[in-house]
Protein backbone atom coordinates (compact mmCIF):
# COMPACT_ATOMS: atom_id res chain seq x y z
CA UNK A 1 0.00 0.00 0.00
CA UNK A 2 1.44 3.37 -0.96
CA UNK A 3 0.91 6.63 0.84
CA UNK A 4 2.42 8.75 -1.91
CA UNK A 5 2.79 7.84 -5.57
CA UNK A 6 4.50 10.13 -8.03
CA UNK A 7 4.78 9.35 -11.75
CA UNK A 8 6.80 11.38 -14.24
CA UNK A 9 6.23 14.58 -12.35
CA UNK A 10 7.60 17.77 -13.96
CA UNK A 11 7.39 21.44 -13.16
CA UNK A 12 8.83 24.25 -15.24
CA UNK A 13 8.97 27.93 -14.35
CA UNK A 14 9.49 29.82 -17.59
CA UNK A 15 12.44 27.99 -19.12
CA UNK A 16 13.77 26.65 -15.82
CA UNK A 17 12.97 23.01 -15.22
CA UNK A 18 12.67 22.83 -11.44
CA UNK A 19 11.47 19.22 -11.38
CA UNK A 20 12.15 16.83 -14.28
CA UNK A 21 10.30 13.58 -14.77
CA UNK A 22 10.41 12.49 -11.14
CA UNK A 23 8.86 9.17 -10.08
CA UNK A 24 8.83 7.51 -6.66
CA UNK A 25 6.55 5.79 -4.15
CA UNK A 26 6.36 6.13 -0.40
CA UNK A 27 4.83 3.18 1.46
CA UNK A 28 2.28 3.55 4.21
CA UNK A 29 3.96 4.02 7.57
CA UNK A 30 7.37 4.65 6.05
CA UNK A 31 9.83 7.37 7.06
CA UNK A 32 11.09 8.75 3.77
CA UNK A 33 13.90 11.28 3.36
CA UNK A 34 14.20 13.57 0.39
CA UNK A 35 17.73 14.92 0.09
CA UNK A 36 19.35 17.26 -2.36
CA UNK A 37 21.53 20.36 -2.65
CA UNK A 38 19.97 23.82 -2.60
CA UNK A 39 17.70 24.47 -5.54
CA UNK A 40 17.44 20.78 -6.45
CA UNK A 41 13.65 20.81 -6.51
CA UNK A 42 12.80 19.47 -3.04
CA UNK A 43 10.51 22.28 -1.95
CA UNK A 44 8.85 22.46 -5.37
CA UNK A 45 8.00 18.75 -5.15
CA UNK A 46 6.58 19.20 -1.64
CA UNK A 47 4.52 22.17 -2.83
CA UNK A 48 3.03 20.09 -5.61
CA UNK A 49 2.22 17.19 -3.27
CA UNK A 50 0.60 19.55 -0.79
CA UNK A 51 -1.69 21.23 -3.38
CA UNK A 52 0.14 24.58 -3.32
CA UNK A 53 1.47 24.24 -6.88
CA UNK A 54 0.16 22.61 -10.02
CA UNK A 55 2.62 20.38 -11.89
CA UNK A 56 3.36 21.02 -15.54
CA UNK A 57 2.94 17.31 -16.26
CA UNK A 58 2.83 13.95 -14.50
CA UNK A 59 0.51 12.38 -11.97
CA UNK A 60 0.47 12.17 -8.17
CA UNK A 61 -1.48 10.27 -5.55
CA UNK A 62 -1.44 11.42 -1.94
CA UNK A 63 -3.30 9.02 0.31
CA UNK A 64 -4.73 7.50 -2.88
CA UNK A 65 -6.22 10.80 -4.03
CA UNK A 66 -5.16 13.21 -6.73
CA UNK A 67 -4.06 16.59 -5.26
CA UNK A 68 -5.14 18.40 -8.44
CA UNK A 69 -8.61 16.91 -8.71
CA UNK A 70 -9.43 16.58 -5.01
CA UNK A 71 -7.41 19.24 -3.19
CA UNK A 72 -9.73 19.44 -0.16
CA UNK A 73 -9.61 15.71 0.56
CA UNK A 74 -5.86 15.64 0.12
CA UNK A 75 -5.45 18.65 2.43
CA UNK A 76 -7.41 16.81 5.07
CA UNK A 77 -5.12 13.79 4.87
CA UNK A 78 -1.77 15.44 5.57
CA UNK A 79 -0.11 17.69 8.11
CA UNK A 80 2.83 19.90 7.26
CA UNK A 81 5.69 21.72 8.95
CA UNK A 82 7.00 24.42 6.64
CA UNK A 83 10.56 25.57 6.28
CA UNK A 84 9.48 29.04 7.43
CA UNK A 85 7.50 29.47 10.63
CA UNK A 86 3.75 29.56 10.15
CA UNK A 87 2.53 30.16 13.68
CA UNK A 88 0.83 33.35 14.75
CA UNK A 89 3.23 35.01 17.18
CA UNK A 90 0.57 37.16 18.78
CA UNK A 91 -1.53 34.18 19.75
CA UNK A 92 -0.95 31.66 22.52
CA UNK A 93 0.14 28.09 21.87
CA UNK A 94 -3.34 26.90 22.73
CA UNK A 95 -5.02 29.39 20.39
CA UNK A 96 -2.78 28.37 17.52
CA UNK A 97 -3.77 24.76 18.09
CA UNK A 98 -7.45 25.55 18.56
CA UNK A 99 -7.69 27.59 15.36
CA UNK A 100 -6.06 24.77 13.47
CA UNK A 101 -8.64 22.38 14.89
CA UNK A 102 -11.45 24.71 13.83
CA UNK A 103 -10.10 24.98 10.30
CA UNK A 104 -9.92 21.19 10.02
CA UNK A 105 -13.38 20.69 11.53
CA UNK A 106 -12.17 18.64 14.48
CA UNK A 107 -15.23 18.26 16.78
CA UNK A 108 -15.00 20.23 19.99
CA UNK A 109 -14.60 17.42 22.58
CA UNK A 110 -12.03 15.59 20.50
CA UNK A 111 -10.25 18.88 19.84
CA UNK A 112 -9.82 19.73 23.52
CA UNK A 113 -8.49 16.34 24.55
CA UNK A 114 -6.30 16.00 21.46
CA UNK A 115 -4.75 19.45 21.99
CA UNK A 116 -3.90 18.66 25.61
CA UNK A 117 -2.55 15.27 24.63
CA UNK A 118 -0.33 16.65 21.86
CA UNK A 119 0.93 19.57 23.94
CA UNK A 120 1.94 17.08 26.64
CA UNK A 121 3.55 14.94 23.97
CA UNK A 122 5.81 17.78 22.76
CA UNK A 123 6.29 18.96 26.37
CA UNK A 124 4.64 22.34 25.96
CA UNK A 125 1.57 21.70 28.09
CA UNK A 126 2.63 23.99 30.93
CA UNK A 127 3.26 26.75 28.40
CA UNK A 128 -0.06 26.38 26.62
CA UNK A 129 -1.24 29.87 27.54
CA UNK A 130 2.03 31.60 26.70
CA UNK A 131 2.34 33.71 23.58
CA UNK A 132 4.23 32.07 20.75
CA UNK A 133 6.48 35.14 20.43
CA UNK A 134 8.01 34.20 23.81
CA UNK A 135 9.01 30.75 22.52
CA UNK A 136 12.47 29.71 21.36
CA UNK A 137 13.04 28.33 17.87
CA UNK A 138 12.92 24.75 19.12
CA UNK A 139 9.69 25.28 21.04
CA UNK A 140 8.06 26.82 17.99
CA UNK A 141 9.07 23.84 15.91
CA UNK A 142 7.65 21.43 18.47
CA UNK A 143 4.42 23.38 18.53
CA UNK A 144 4.23 23.28 14.74
CA UNK A 145 4.67 19.54 14.78
CA UNK A 146 1.96 19.16 17.42
CA UNK A 147 -0.31 21.38 15.36
CA UNK A 148 0.37 19.44 12.17
CA UNK A 149 -0.74 16.26 13.93
CA UNK A 150 -3.93 17.64 15.47
CA UNK A 151 -6.31 16.45 12.76
CA UNK A 152 -4.91 12.88 12.73
CA UNK A 153 -3.16 13.17 9.39
CA UNK A 154 -2.07 10.01 7.62
CA UNK A 155 1.03 11.71 6.23
CA UNK A 156 3.20 14.41 7.70
CA UNK A 157 5.44 16.54 5.47
CA UNK A 158 8.43 18.22 7.10
CA UNK A 159 10.45 20.69 5.02
CA UNK A 160 13.84 21.04 6.74
CA UNK A 161 12.22 20.74 10.16
CA UNK A 162 15.47 20.72 12.11
CA UNK A 163 17.14 23.68 10.45
CA UNK A 164 18.81 25.84 13.09
CA UNK A 165 17.98 23.54 16.01
CA UNK A 166 20.56 22.26 18.46
CA UNK A 167 21.33 18.52 18.57
CA UNK A 168 19.32 18.04 21.79
CA UNK A 169 16.17 19.52 20.32
CA UNK A 170 16.69 17.63 17.08
CA UNK A 171 17.11 14.37 18.89
CA UNK A 172 14.01 15.05 20.95
CA UNK A 173 11.98 15.96 17.92
CA UNK A 174 12.88 12.81 16.06
CA UNK A 175 12.08 10.63 19.02
CA UNK A 176 8.53 12.08 19.04
CA UNK A 177 8.18 11.55 15.34
CA UNK A 178 9.49 8.01 15.44
CA UNK A 179 7.20 7.18 18.33
CA UNK A 180 4.28 8.60 16.42
CA UNK A 181 5.26 6.72 13.33
CA UNK A 182 5.12 3.48 15.32
CA UNK A 183 2.02 4.15 17.43
CA UNK A 184 -0.21 5.88 14.88
CA UNK A 185 1.35 4.60 11.68
CA UNK A 186 1.86 8.12 10.32
CA UNK A 187 3.88 8.28 7.11
CA UNK A 188 6.74 10.79 7.46
CA UNK A 189 8.12 12.58 4.40
CA UNK A 190 10.95 14.98 5.18
CA UNK A 191 13.77 16.99 3.64
CA UNK A 192 16.98 17.86 5.42
CA UNK A 193 20.57 18.91 4.93
CA UNK A 194 21.79 16.81 7.87
CA UNK A 195 22.94 13.51 6.43
CA UNK A 196 23.32 11.67 9.72
CA UNK A 197 19.73 12.52 10.52
CA UNK A 198 18.51 10.92 7.32
CA UNK A 199 20.75 7.91 7.90
CA UNK A 200 19.46 7.42 11.42
CA UNK A 201 15.72 7.83 10.99
CA UNK A 202 14.79 7.28 7.35
CA UNK A 203 13.79 3.87 6.00
CA UNK A 204 14.51 4.94 2.45
CA UNK A 205 16.22 7.97 0.99
CA UNK A 206 15.78 9.66 -2.37
CA UNK A 207 18.51 11.97 -3.62
CA UNK A 208 17.38 14.64 -6.03
CA UNK A 209 19.68 16.88 -8.04
CA UNK A 210 18.94 19.37 -10.82
CA UNK A 211 15.30 18.35 -10.64
CA UNK A 212 15.85 14.60 -11.18
CA UNK A 213 16.14 11.71 -8.75
CA UNK A 214 19.70 10.40 -8.99
CA UNK A 215 19.43 7.61 -6.42
CA UNK A 216 16.79 5.93 -4.26
CA UNK A 217 17.20 3.29 -1.59
CA UNK A 218 18.20 2.65 2.00
CA UNK A 219 21.23 4.46 3.37
CA UNK A 220 23.16 1.18 3.02
CA UNK A 221 22.12 0.82 -0.64
CA UNK A 222 23.35 4.31 -1.42
CA UNK A 223 26.69 3.75 0.29
CA UNK A 224 27.17 0.42 -1.47
CA UNK A 225 26.25 1.92 -4.80
CA UNK A 226 28.88 4.62 -4.48
CA UNK A 227 31.42 2.55 -2.57
CA UNK A 228 31.57 5.01 0.29
CA UNK A 229 31.51 4.65 4.06
CA UNK A 230 29.17 7.45 5.07
CA UNK A 231 25.96 8.82 3.63
CA UNK A 232 27.57 12.23 3.38
CA UNK A 233 30.26 10.80 1.06
CA UNK A 234 27.63 8.92 -0.90
CA UNK A 235 25.67 12.15 -1.26
CA UNK A 236 28.71 14.06 -2.46
CA UNK A 237 29.60 11.20 -4.79
CA UNK A 238 26.16 11.35 -6.37
CA UNK A 239 25.65 15.09 -6.56
CA UNK A 240 29.24 16.31 -7.01
CA UNK A 241 31.24 18.70 -4.89
CA UNK A 242 30.43 21.83 -6.78
CA UNK A 243 28.81 24.47 -4.58
CA UNK A 244 25.41 25.47 -5.89
CA UNK A 245 24.95 29.15 -6.51
CA UNK A 246 21.44 29.24 -5.30
CA UNK A 247 20.15 32.58 -6.50
CA UNK A 248 18.73 34.79 -3.80
CA UNK A 249 15.07 34.15 -4.32
CA UNK A 250 12.22 36.39 -3.46
CA UNK A 251 11.76 34.58 -0.21
CA UNK A 252 15.28 35.37 0.88
CA UNK A 253 14.56 39.03 0.32
CA UNK A 254 11.39 38.83 2.36
CA UNK A 255 13.21 36.91 5.09
CA UNK A 256 15.83 39.62 5.21
CA UNK A 257 13.27 42.41 5.29
CA UNK A 258 11.41 40.60 8.03
CA UNK A 259 14.49 40.35 10.19
CA UNK A 260 15.12 44.06 9.85
CA UNK A 261 11.47 44.82 10.42
CA UNK A 262 10.96 42.66 13.49
CA UNK A 263 14.21 43.87 15.01
CA UNK A 264 12.96 47.42 14.70
CA UNK A 265 9.70 46.62 16.38
CA UNK B 1 -18.32 29.94 8.37
CA UNK B 2 -15.79 28.63 10.87
CA UNK B 3 -12.96 29.72 8.62
CA UNK B 4 -14.31 33.25 8.35
CA UNK B 5 -14.77 33.36 12.11
CA UNK B 6 -11.23 32.08 12.81
CA UNK B 7 -9.59 34.63 10.54
CA UNK B 8 -11.77 37.46 11.80
CA UNK B 9 -11.27 36.78 15.50
CA UNK B 10 -7.57 36.36 14.95
CA UNK B 11 -7.26 39.89 13.56
CA UNK B 12 -9.18 41.27 16.53
CA UNK B 13 -7.04 39.38 19.03
CA UNK B 14 -3.90 40.65 17.38
CA UNK B 15 -5.18 44.21 17.40
CA UNK B 16 -6.28 44.12 21.00
CA UNK B 17 -3.00 42.64 22.16
CA UNK B 18 -0.46 44.86 20.51
CA UNK B 19 -1.08 48.00 22.49
CA UNK B 20 2.08 49.61 21.22
CA UNK B 21 0.97 49.23 17.63
CA UNK B 22 -2.47 50.57 18.48
CA UNK B 23 -1.05 53.71 20.07
CA UNK B 24 1.58 54.02 17.37
CA UNK B 25 -0.99 54.11 14.63
CA UNK B 26 -3.05 56.64 16.57
CA UNK B 27 -0.11 59.00 16.86
CA UNK B 28 -0.19 60.04 13.21
CA UNK B 29 -3.85 61.13 12.96
CA UNK B 30 -3.62 62.86 16.31
CA UNK B 31 -0.53 64.69 15.19
CA UNK B 32 -2.25 65.81 11.99
CA UNK B 33 -5.32 66.85 13.87
CA UNK B 34 -3.39 68.89 16.38
CA UNK B 35 -0.71 70.38 14.17
CA UNK B 36 -2.83 71.08 11.10
CA UNK B 37 -5.96 71.79 13.08
CA UNK B 38 -4.58 74.31 15.51
CA UNK B 39 -1.91 75.50 13.13
CA UNK B 40 -4.26 76.54 10.35
CA UNK B 41 -7.35 77.40 12.34
CA UNK B 42 -6.60 81.12 12.69
CA UNK B 43 -5.85 81.53 8.99
CA UNK B 44 -8.93 79.55 8.12
CA UNK B 45 -11.14 81.70 10.32
CA UNK B 46 -9.63 84.93 9.02
CA UNK B 47 -10.46 83.77 5.52
CA UNK B 48 -14.05 83.59 6.63
CA UNK B 49 -14.33 79.83 6.40
CA UNK B 50 -15.38 79.04 9.95
CA UNK B 51 -13.97 76.42 12.28
CA UNK B 52 -11.10 74.46 10.71
CA UNK B 53 -11.31 71.51 13.14
CA UNK B 54 -14.89 70.97 12.02
CA UNK B 55 -13.62 70.94 8.49
CA UNK B 56 -10.58 68.78 9.12
CA UNK B 57 -11.82 66.08 11.51
CA UNK B 58 -13.81 63.95 9.02
CA UNK B 59 -10.80 63.88 6.73
CA UNK B 60 -8.49 62.74 9.52
CA UNK B 61 -10.92 60.04 10.59
CA UNK B 62 -11.15 58.76 7.03
CA UNK B 63 -7.38 58.93 6.71
CA UNK B 64 -6.79 56.81 9.79
CA UNK B 65 -9.27 54.23 8.53
CA UNK B 66 -7.72 54.14 5.08
CA UNK B 67 -4.16 53.80 6.41
CA UNK B 68 -5.02 51.10 8.90
CA UNK B 69 -7.11 49.24 6.32
CA UNK B 70 -4.51 49.30 3.55
CA UNK B 71 -1.71 48.25 5.88
CA UNK B 72 -3.69 45.43 7.44
CA UNK B 73 -4.51 44.28 3.95
CA UNK B 74 -0.89 44.45 2.93
CA UNK B 75 0.16 42.40 5.94
CA UNK B 76 -0.75 39.48 3.69
CA UNK B 77 2.77 39.67 2.25
CA UNK B 78 4.27 38.61 5.60
CA UNK B 79 1.44 36.44 6.58
CA UNK B 80 1.63 34.33 3.48
CA UNK B 81 5.31 33.56 3.95
CA UNK B 82 5.81 33.60 7.71
CA UNK B 83 2.43 33.63 9.25
CA UNK B 84 -0.71 31.84 9.97
CA UNK B 85 -2.06 32.54 6.49
CA UNK B 86 0.30 29.96 5.05
CA UNK B 87 -1.21 27.42 7.39
CA UNK B 88 -4.70 28.20 6.19
CA UNK B 89 -3.66 27.70 2.55
CA UNK B 90 -3.03 23.99 3.10
CA UNK B 91 -6.16 23.59 5.26
CA UNK B 92 -9.26 22.05 3.68
CA UNK B 93 -11.11 25.35 3.41
CA UNK B 94 -12.04 27.56 0.47
CA UNK B 95 -9.73 30.35 -0.61
CA UNK B 96 -12.67 32.70 -0.71
CA UNK B 97 -13.53 32.25 2.95
CA UNK B 98 -9.88 32.79 3.94
CA UNK B 99 -9.71 36.13 2.15
CA UNK B 100 -13.21 37.12 3.20
CA UNK B 101 -12.52 36.43 6.88
CA UNK B 102 -9.24 38.24 6.77
CA UNK B 103 -10.74 41.27 5.04
CA UNK B 104 -13.60 41.42 7.53
CA UNK B 105 -11.12 41.26 10.39
CA UNK B 106 -8.96 44.02 8.94
CA UNK B 107 -12.01 46.16 8.25
CA UNK B 108 -13.27 45.74 11.80
CA UNK B 109 -9.90 46.81 13.15
CA UNK B 110 -9.78 49.83 10.82
CA UNK B 111 -13.30 50.89 11.79
CA UNK B 112 -12.39 50.63 15.47
CA UNK B 113 -9.34 52.75 14.81
CA UNK B 114 -11.54 55.34 13.05
CA UNK B 115 -13.96 55.35 15.98
CA UNK B 116 -11.11 56.05 18.40
CA UNK B 117 -9.91 58.94 16.24
CA UNK B 118 -13.49 60.23 16.15
CA UNK B 119 -13.58 60.26 19.97
CA UNK B 120 -10.22 62.02 20.08
CA UNK B 121 -11.42 64.63 17.58
CA UNK B 122 -14.36 65.32 19.90
CA UNK B 123 -11.81 66.23 22.54
CA UNK B 124 -10.08 68.50 20.06
CA UNK B 125 -13.27 70.40 19.54
CA UNK B 126 -15.02 68.64 16.66
CA UNK B 127 -18.82 68.75 16.87
CA UNK B 128 -20.88 66.75 14.37
CA UNK B 129 -23.80 68.71 12.95
CA UNK B 130 -26.32 66.25 14.25
CA UNK B 131 -26.06 63.13 16.40
CA UNK B 132 -28.63 61.45 14.21
CA UNK B 133 -26.05 61.37 11.44
CA UNK B 134 -23.49 59.46 13.51
CA UNK B 135 -24.90 55.95 12.79
CA UNK B 136 -24.88 56.84 9.12
CA UNK B 137 -21.28 57.96 9.48
CA UNK B 138 -20.41 54.60 11.02
CA UNK B 139 -21.92 52.79 8.03
CA UNK B 140 -19.73 54.84 5.71
CA UNK B 141 -16.70 54.22 7.91
CA UNK B 142 -17.30 50.46 7.63
CA UNK B 143 -17.66 50.76 3.86
CA UNK B 144 -14.39 52.67 3.55
CA UNK B 145 -12.67 50.14 5.80
CA UNK B 146 -13.90 47.14 3.79
CA UNK B 147 -13.00 48.76 0.49
CA UNK B 148 -9.45 49.64 1.47
CA UNK B 149 -8.70 46.42 3.32
CA UNK B 150 -9.76 44.54 0.23
CA UNK B 151 -7.65 46.87 -1.91
CA UNK B 152 -4.60 46.35 0.31
CA UNK B 153 -5.13 42.59 0.22
CA UNK B 154 -5.44 42.66 -3.53
CA UNK B 155 -2.23 44.61 -3.97
CA UNK B 156 -0.41 42.37 -1.49
CA UNK B 157 -1.49 39.22 -3.26
CA UNK B 158 0.15 40.54 -6.44
CA UNK B 159 3.36 41.71 -4.76
CA UNK B 160 5.93 39.02 -4.21
CA UNK B 161 8.48 40.99 -2.24
CA UNK B 162 8.81 44.10 -0.16
CA UNK B 163 10.31 46.34 -2.85
CA UNK B 164 6.90 47.36 -4.04
CA UNK B 165 5.85 48.39 -0.58
CA UNK B 166 7.36 51.88 -0.59
CA UNK B 167 6.03 52.38 -4.08
CA UNK B 168 2.50 51.71 -2.92
CA UNK B 169 2.85 54.09 -0.01
CA UNK B 170 4.18 56.90 -2.17
CA UNK B 171 1.96 56.45 -5.19
CA UNK B 172 -1.25 55.23 -3.68
CA UNK B 173 -1.61 55.96 0.01
CA UNK B 174 -0.19 59.47 0.20
CA UNK B 175 -1.99 60.76 -2.92
CA UNK B 176 -5.19 59.39 -1.44
CA UNK B 177 -4.64 61.46 1.64
CA UNK B 178 -3.37 64.82 0.46
CA UNK B 179 -6.04 65.92 -1.99
CA UNK B 180 -8.85 65.30 0.48
CA UNK B 181 -10.80 68.47 0.16
CA UNK B 182 -11.64 67.97 3.75
CA UNK B 183 -8.05 68.56 4.77
CA UNK B 184 -7.32 71.63 2.70
CA UNK B 185 -9.88 73.83 1.03
CA UNK B 186 -8.84 73.64 -2.60
CA UNK B 187 -9.66 77.15 -3.69
CA UNK B 188 -7.78 78.99 -6.37
CA UNK B 189 -6.02 75.94 -7.59
CA UNK B 190 -5.70 74.56 -11.08
CA UNK B 191 -8.86 72.92 -12.35
CA UNK B 192 -7.29 69.54 -12.90
CA UNK B 193 -6.45 69.29 -9.25
CA UNK B 194 -9.99 69.99 -8.27
CA UNK B 195 -11.24 67.27 -10.58
CA UNK B 196 -8.62 64.94 -9.15
CA UNK B 197 -9.67 65.72 -5.65
CA UNK B 198 -13.35 65.26 -6.13
CA UNK B 199 -12.89 62.09 -8.06
CA UNK B 200 -11.64 60.44 -4.91
CA UNK B 201 -14.58 58.53 -3.58
CA UNK B 202 -13.03 58.49 -0.15
CA UNK B 203 -12.97 62.24 -0.16
CA UNK B 204 -16.63 62.59 -0.98
CA UNK B 205 -17.47 60.12 1.74
CA UNK B 206 -15.22 61.75 4.25
CA UNK B 207 -16.90 65.06 3.66
CA UNK B 208 -20.30 63.56 4.09
CA UNK B 209 -20.00 61.09 6.82
CA UNK B 210 -19.57 63.18 9.87
CA UNK B 211 -22.02 65.78 8.67
CA UNK B 212 -19.43 68.47 8.90
CA UNK B 213 -20.85 71.94 8.92
CA UNK B 214 -18.55 73.38 6.30
CA UNK B 215 -20.89 75.87 4.71
CA UNK B 216 -19.28 77.00 1.51
CA UNK B 217 -19.10 73.66 -0.18
CA UNK B 218 -20.21 73.54 -3.79
CA UNK B 219 -23.43 71.78 -4.64
CA UNK B 220 -21.90 68.79 -6.35
CA UNK B 221 -20.51 67.55 -3.08
CA UNK B 222 -24.00 67.10 -1.81
CA UNK B 223 -25.14 65.16 -4.83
Amino acid sequence: MNSIEVHNLSKTFGDIEAVKDVSFDVKKGEIFAFLGPNGAGKSTTIKMLTTLLHPTSGTMRVDEKDPILHPEEVRRSFGIVFQDPSLDDELTAYENMNFHGLLYDVPKEIRQTRIDELLRFVELYDRKNSFVKEFSGGMKRRLEIARGLLHHPKIIFLDEPTLGLDPQTRNHMWSYLQELNITEGVTVFFTTHYMEEAERVAGRIAIIDHGSIVALGTARDLMEKTGTKTLEDAFLGLTGKKIRDDEAGKNDNIRMARRVWTARK
Amino acid sequence: MKTIFVLWIRQLLRYGRSKSRMFGSLAQPVLFLVSLGFGFSTVFEKAGQGNYIEFLAPGIIAMSIIFTAIFTGMDVIWDRQFGFLKETLVAPVSRFSIMFGRTLGGATVATAQGAIVFLISLLAGFRPVSLALVPFAVVIMIMIAVLFTALGTMIASKLTDMHGFQLIINFLVMPLFFPFRSNFPFGGIAGCFIIYSWNKPAFVRSRRFAGSSYRNEPLWIRS
